[in-house]
């Protein structure tokens, strides 16, 4: 069916999770486990008297990017923020393990990220979903699966999302994109206004945004905010994953000392950028996608290859 | 939590052979409608969960209207409420038929 949200120009930031599976993958290919009709809901919330939503929250099926065979898993950021939860959890975590543990399951698994980490009201359930997916992920990964991380959604990959991001095999980022443990709210409310004002978005964005994040290298591509711009990006990377062994871990360890070395005096982006080498760092944050990929892939620290 | 139900008798059965959709997210001033089509002819079945008490007239005269306008024969129709207003419901229940007739 042709639909504007699902378009190639469609922005991947106010997406729906159903509308990024249906734009990023092949026309027709996707093919989703437990749908919204098996109604495998929370059975926490209605306690509390929240609304459910059919999928918890989190759409997981099989389908085709660019011809290849991928398994997808999608959180929806707009219910309940994307939340980690028991059923949302679970679905994430059975998918990859199915992956770690069936080869004749596709071997690509691409995580839709958007979430701000754990769902408060199934706070415990939440929390060992994270720990789970992240031990799933880290033995999937162990076993050849590449596991790649799409990040540009409304409530960004913070907490458990952000963990989880950061523990896969590649992490695909737009401007929009937002990535980290505690976010911006958090490091406010835990160590005050002067060690970061949350309410300051243009910090908040050049520190946590998608931006700052490929420049040093803690995603490995940057995306266009667009359904193309997404399956471009992942396309690209899905070719070249690195082996997860022992080399792999410790160029990853040598690779933070260096930047903890190099950057660890800085208080702002701007400051690190211009460190990076690049002439005009205060150009970056108004530098449209083409340019900004262009920029990022000549820079060395972005392109280590040790995730 | 509020739970609504309502049985209507439609003039005709939906047309298209799509047997589900899904339509719109629970965020806040949001809702999602589940279409399924599972039952008899001229048989729509609407159910609702939403988390604000009080609104039963207001549920009943959107989902007549809906009725009246699409004729959703054959629709069982599930909703989960967000605080949506009543003309984001009809909205989103035009978009949901114009899914199962769709192909």
């Amino acid at each position: 069916m042709e639909d504007a949200a699902t378009s190639a120009q469609a922005s991947w930031f106010q997406a729906t999770a159903r509308q990024r599976v249906a734009g990023l993958l092949d026309p027709d290919s996707f093919t989703e486990f437990l749908g919204p009709s098996e109604r495998i809901q929370s059975p926490h919330l209605h306690l509390f008297d929240v609304p459910s939503a059919f999928d918890d929250g989190v759409v997981i099926g099989r389908g085709k990017l660019g011809g290849k065979d991928v398994l997808v898993a999608a959180q929806e950021g707009q219910f309940m923020g994307g939340t980690f939860a028991e059923v949302s959890g679970a679905k994430l975590v059975g998918l990859v393990r199915a992956a770690r543990d069936h080869k004749s399951l596709p071997q690509t698994v691409l995580l839709l990220m958007d979430s701000g980490g754990v769902r408060l009201q199934e706070a415990n359930a939440g929390e060992l979903a994270v720990a789970e997916l992240m031990r799933a992920i880290v033995e999937a990964r162990c076993a050849g699966v590449a596991v790649i991380a799409l990040v540009g959604g409304k409530a960004g990959a913070f907490g458990g999302a952000g963990l989880t991001t950061a523990t896969c095999s590649r992490i695909v980022i737009s401007g929009q994109g937002r990535t980290g443990v505690s976010g911006p709210e958090v490091i406010e409310t835990n160590k005050g206004v002067e060690e970061f004002d949350s309410e300051d978005k243009a910090l908040v964005w050049s520190t946590d945004g998608g931006k700052n994040r490929r420049l040093l290298g803690g995603a490995d591509a940057f995306a266009e905010d667009s359904m193309e711009g997404f399956r471009a990006a992942t396309k690209a990377l899905m070719s070249k994953v690195p082996a997860f062994d022992l080399k792999t871990m410790q160029a990853e360890q040598e690779r933070l000392a260096a930047r903890q070395k190099r950057l660890g005096a800085c208080d702002d982006a701007v400051s690190m950028w211009r460190i990076l080498g690049i002439q005009e760092p205060e150009t970056i944050r108004d530098m449209d996608a083409k340019k900004f990929i262009a920029l990022a892939n000549s820079i060395k620290e972005a392109n280590h290859d040790a995730r | 939590m509020q739970t609504l139900s309502f049985r209507h008798k439609a003039k005709r059965r939906l047309s298209g052979k799509k047997d589900q959709a899904i339509i719109g997210v629970v965020a806040s001033g949001n809702l999602e409608v589940l279409l399924e089509r599972v039952l008899p002819e001229t048989a729509c079945e609407v159910d609702i969960a939403t988390p604000l008490n009080g609104y039963d007239e207001t549920w009943k005269a959107v989902v007549a209207e809906f009725v009246e306008r699409t004729s959703p024969g054959g629709l069982r129709i599930s909703i989960n409420d967000g605080g949506a207003r009543p003309d984001t419901v009809y909205l989103r229940l035009m978009q949901g038929s114009a899914l199962m007739e769709a192909e």
